[in-house]
């Protein structure tokens, strides 16, 4: 598959043989980097981290990741450090930036920047979150951890529970798992349920749908319980993030007719969603998600400079 | 009907059964409210067979790409075409809408890059029926009423 110079911008873009060999790679990375510590097929190479809004965690994978694999990072990490603020376009900091780098990886607040950003630059564009639209590499992540966790993706039965109105992440995991054979339970309050839009393409693909808004009834039926933050500055209205906010609280006692083998997963970082208690339990896969991010992200930027080849 | 036959053109392209009242947007989409050398001429609220009331678009001079005509299917399915030589019909089809849309639609996510920075806006047609396109940028869904508003 040649993926040298291919941007990585939104999760529409991908075939399911698109993501399963993005995986395979990460495991590889990761066995590898088991192995030997660190890793040198990047040497050489600059990997530029735009963040026009902050996000520490998810630059630190980013330059983890990079750093792994034995390259090197530079970068800014809000727009107030760069010309952006004396008026410069993007498109300019893009071209400007790219005579520095091999590959790009930017965080911006607008919707479609990162594909206006992949649009400008010759070298490879990776979209670290665009506003409220995408943020590929998470889903990806997650997909990794599901897979790392269970060995598989098909089969199992998912419940995304919390914002499914407004939430970025589980729109386009729901819309990736329907590459699988799975079957999912969208938990959320009447005010925040999944978009119809979405919840149809996703049965048109052939996945098995329930919606409710009751957790501990469903919670025995579930293999993965993937819980997202219910996020005051995605409401539009202040009254309405107070009647949803403190909906749902993942703990021991909900777990308590859960399967053995529920993993839960969150994004993070989380408010009050999973109690800290949940933590010390095989049930905890939240903390090894975030590791995730390291050999996926590891995988995306060996591919799209090119230099995984043998891997 | 005698009026129309006044207004005949030599050369050029004729758009007709346009929905009544849509023949400006027409000819403001097609950029035609700026001189070009040629009549151009805009009939409203003529009788129809077919659509009960219609405008006819009438431009001298000028022969539109096919492509160019489809732009005009988003507000205007009904229309059909003719090119005009030599006061005949030479060629006449039905506007279709292309599978994208480049350059005449604004996205109505106020948040876009394509609102703020420089692009040439693009929308891929998700669907015909009802109308539905997608932001080539933002990835953002529009319908048929904010897709009128934005053109
Ligand atoms: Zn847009």
């Amino acid at each position: 598959m040649d993926w040298k110079g291919r941007d990585v911008i939104s999760v529409r873009d991908f075939s399911k043989e698109d993501i399963e060999f993005v995986l395979k790679v990460a495991e590889r990375l990761e066995t590898e980097l088991n192995e030997k510590g660190a890793l040198d097929y990047a040497r050489g190479k600059i990997l530029a981290t735009l963040f026009f809004e902050p996000s520490t965690r998810t630059r630190l994978s980013f330059e983890s990741a990079m750093h792994r694999l034995g390259g090197s990072v530079i970068g800014f990490s809000s727009a107030s450090s760069t010309s952006v603020k004396k008026g410069e376009s993007l498109a300019d900091t893009i071209k400007t930036v790219e005579q520095y780098s091999d590959v790009i990886v930017i965080r911006h607040s607008m919707e479609g920047a990162a594909r206006l950003a992949a649009e400008v630059a010759d070298i490879p564009v990776i979209n670290a979150g665009d506003g409220s639209n995408q943020h590929p590499t998470q889903t990806l992540l997650d997909l990794y951890t599901i897979k790392r966790a269970f060995g598989r993706i098909d089969g199992l039965t998912i419940g995304l529970l919390g914002d499914l109105k407004y939430g970025r992440t589980v729109h386009s995991l729901a819309e990736a798992l329907a590459f699988y054979d799975v079957e999912l339970y969208l938990i959320s309050p009447e005010l925040l349920r999944m978009p119809k839009h979405i919840i149809e393409e996703l049965q048109e693909k052939g996945v098995r749908i329930h919606e409710t808004t009751d957790l501990e009834g469903t919670i025995p039926e579930l293999d993965v319980l993937y819980v997202t933050r219910i996020q005051r500055e995605r409401f539009p209205d202040e009254q309405e993030y107070l009647k949803v906010k403190g909906s749902y609280q993942v703990n021991c006692s909900v777990l308590k007719n859960a399967k053995e083998t529920l993993k839960v997963m969150h994004p993070l970082p989380r408010v009050d969603e999973i109690h800290p208690e949940v933590d010390r339990t095989e049930h905890a896969l939240y903390f090894r998600q975030v590791f995730s991010g390291v050999p996926v992200r590891m995988a995306l930027l060996g591919l799209t400079l090119g230099v995984l080849e043998g891997v | 009907m005698a009026e129309l036959k006044v207004t005949a053109i030599r050369e050029g392209t004729v758009i007709d059964h346009i929905p009544a009242g849509k023949g400006l947007k027409v000819i403001e989409i097609l950029r035609l409210n700026r001189p070009n050398g040629g009549v151009l001429l805009l009939a409203s609220n003529v009788h129809s067979g077919k659509l009960g009331r219609k405008d006819i678009v009438k431009i001298e001079g000028k022969f539109l790409s096919e492509e160019e005509v489809n732009k005009i299917a988003l507000i205007a399915p009904t229309a059909t075409v003719n090119i005009v030589r030599d006061y005949k019909v030479a060629e006449k089809f039905k506007v279709e809408i292309p599978d994208e849309i480049t350059g005449i639609l604004r996205c109505a996510n106020p948040n876009c890059v394509s609102n703020h920075e420089y692009t040439v806006s693009k929308f891929y047609v998700v669907s015909r029926e009802p109308l539905k396109v997608r932001c080539h940028y933002c990835e953002r869904t529009m319908e048929e009423e904010e897709i009128l508003r934005n053109l």
